[in-house]
């Protein structure tokens, strides 16, 4: 006869058996489509950059889904975690803009965009909305800014942050270049424009290599006083 | 004569004396707050062709844990005998394990009879140790060969089926490669259009199945000869950083240093590269 491992308890005795009934086999509102998403803030610039493949389990929904949603002239928002949620989120948040501007008569600043990111996360606290959102744009004194949240709208301002499936390989990097952490007898000189472009292309480049979600091709969003350029660099196809 | 087989005795069924243990070892480890450690899968797009003259195998490079690349050139294809190599799919330990002790016993076997290996020996081989085992052990195998009856392809699946077949796929990305295979093809093919089909077909998983990836090795087995073409495409270069990052001396803080002498002699150098891919 045969018993498998299944048959013993965590005491090690055998299992009664039972009948437990019919087995429920739970529906998952919720789904993986993986990305990541990286935002710096510098100076009198920042960036906002993603992969831009779509994925579920093993397979490549899309090559060419990028996360970046333009908000306003001056703030971009990266968006990874479920595509369902990161879809409606983006609609609601460009509605509520439309109607400050309506009501206000001016754009909404990147900080107010974040506050009212917030609110509208905690809105669903008890079903949330399954994003991993990465603010970045300039704020009132036109200096770079980068808001960081979870996905039920706790949030802070940053310098760099990254978010998303290679968040865990990207940030320690980040760290070390940007925030000059572990490091002694080094130069601490501001970071410009170039070099934190650079410095996004070779992460990302790496983040590849490692992990399976992210790859095809990196959409880096400059946000600067002219206004928004958009940079594609490709990146592993495997 | 008595066959002669290494590594293990095997008496009857398989033993569920690990069992009762393994339970209670989970059991300890959660009530700490851990999980226990789970086995590396290999994730993977393996397949093979019989053509004209012979088997050709294929399989990619690349070794996942979870959804981290741990090994983003690993080789697949496996030695068996001379004239049979063998791809695995699934734990990396145990296709790397059972197509090594296969391999032992088969030697020993080849030289009791005096004949170089069957293929469908090192099937039923495969076959009884997996059966044994109850799946338990997770390799999926697709095991090619020549020998003196001719070219022949098995797939080989952990519970310890076995289908003889002219063209398989194994793997995650299986169902890609077989796509390529049900649309290209043909009995009898010729040596070059076989190694482009499995090709093809190994580079269809890579780029559509997230748990493969980076190169492509090929095995072209014929009678009396083998080409182990490692890699026979590299598919995905290394993506090439421009900025430098490269720390000077000094850059990691030293809190505390401690310095003992030994006093040593150098009798013996030898110099060993590391592979920093």
């Amino acid at each position: 006869m045969m018993i498998s491992a299944r048959a013993y308890g965590d005491n090690g005795k055998m299992k009664e058996y039972h009948y437990t009934g019919p087995v429920e086999h739970k529906f998952s509102p919720y789904a993986f489509n993986g990305g990541t998403v990286l935002a710096v803030a510098g100076e009198d610039f920042a960036l906002v950059a993603s992969d831009t493949r779509l994925s579920e389990g093993y397979s490549i929904h899309s090559r060419d889904s990028p996360k970046c949603y333009k908000l306003t002239d001056t703030t971009v928002i990266g968006c990874s975690g479920f595509h369902g949620d990161c879809l409606t989120l983006t609609k609601i948040i460009e509605a509520r803009l439309k109607m400050y501007k309506h009501s206000n008569n001016k754009s909404m600043t990147s900080g107010a965009i974040a506050a009212m990111l917030s609110t509208i996360l905690y809105g669903k606290r008890f079903f949330p909305y399954y994003v991993y959102n990465i603010i970045g744009g300039l704020d009132e004194e036109g200096r770079g800014a980068v808001y960081s949240f979870d996905p039920v709208g706790s949030y802070q301002r940053d310098t760099y942050k990254a978010g998303g499936s290679a968040s865990a390989m990207l940030q320690p990097l980040l760290d070390n270049q940007i925030g000059f952490k572990n490091m002694e007898n080094v130069e601490q000189l501001p970071l410009t424009l170039e070099k934190a472009v650079q410095l996004v292309k070779d992460v990302f480049i790496s983040a590849a290599e490692r992990d399976v979600y992210t790859g095809d091709a990196l959409k880096i969003c400059i946000i600067t006083k002219e206004g928004i350029r958009e940079e594609i660099v490709p990146l592993r196809k495997d | 004569m008595a066959t002669v087989s290494v590594c293990q005795y095997h008496r009857g069924g398989f033993s569920f004396e690990n069992c009762k243990r393994n339970a209670l070892l989970e059991a300890d480890i959660n009530k700490l707050g851990f999980s226990s450690p789970a086995a590396r899968k290999t994730g993977t797009t393996i397949c093979g062709v019989v053509y004209k003259d012979g088997v050709v195998l294929g399989a990619d490079t690349r070794a996942t844990e979870g959804m981290v690349v741990a090994d983003k050139n690993c080789s697949k294809i496996h030695y068996i005998s001379p004239n049979v190599y063998c791809c695995g799919a699934g734990t990396a330990a145990d296709t790397e394990m059972t197509t090594q002790i296969i391999s032992s016993n088969l030697e020993l076997h080849s030289l009791s009879t005096g004949r170089l290996p069957r293929v469908a020996t090192a099937n039923r081989m495969l076959k009884q140790m997996l059966f044994r085992y109850q799946g338990y052990i997770g390799a999926a195998l697709v095991l090619g060969g020549v020998d003196s009856t001719g070219p022949q392809l098995y797939s080989i699946y952990p519970h310890g089926s076995t289908d003889k077949l002219p063209y398989v796929t194994m793997g995650s990305g299986s169902l890609a490669a077989m796509a390529v295979f049900e649309d290209r093809y043909r009995p009898n093919m010729e040596e070059e259009e076989a190694k482009r089909l499995v090709r093809d077909a190994i580079a269809a998983g890579i780029f559509n199945d997230l748990g493969s990836g980076s190169n492509i090795d090929l095995c072209v087995i014929t009678k009396g000869k083998v080409d182990y073409l490692r890699p026979h495409d590299v598919a995905n270069k290394k993506g090439v950083r421009t900025g430098n990052y490269r720390y000077k001396h000094g850059t990691t803080g030293v809190l505390t240093k401690a310095v003992t002498h030994l006093n040593l002699e150098v009798v013996e150098e030898s110099v060993q590269t590391m592979d920093t891919t």
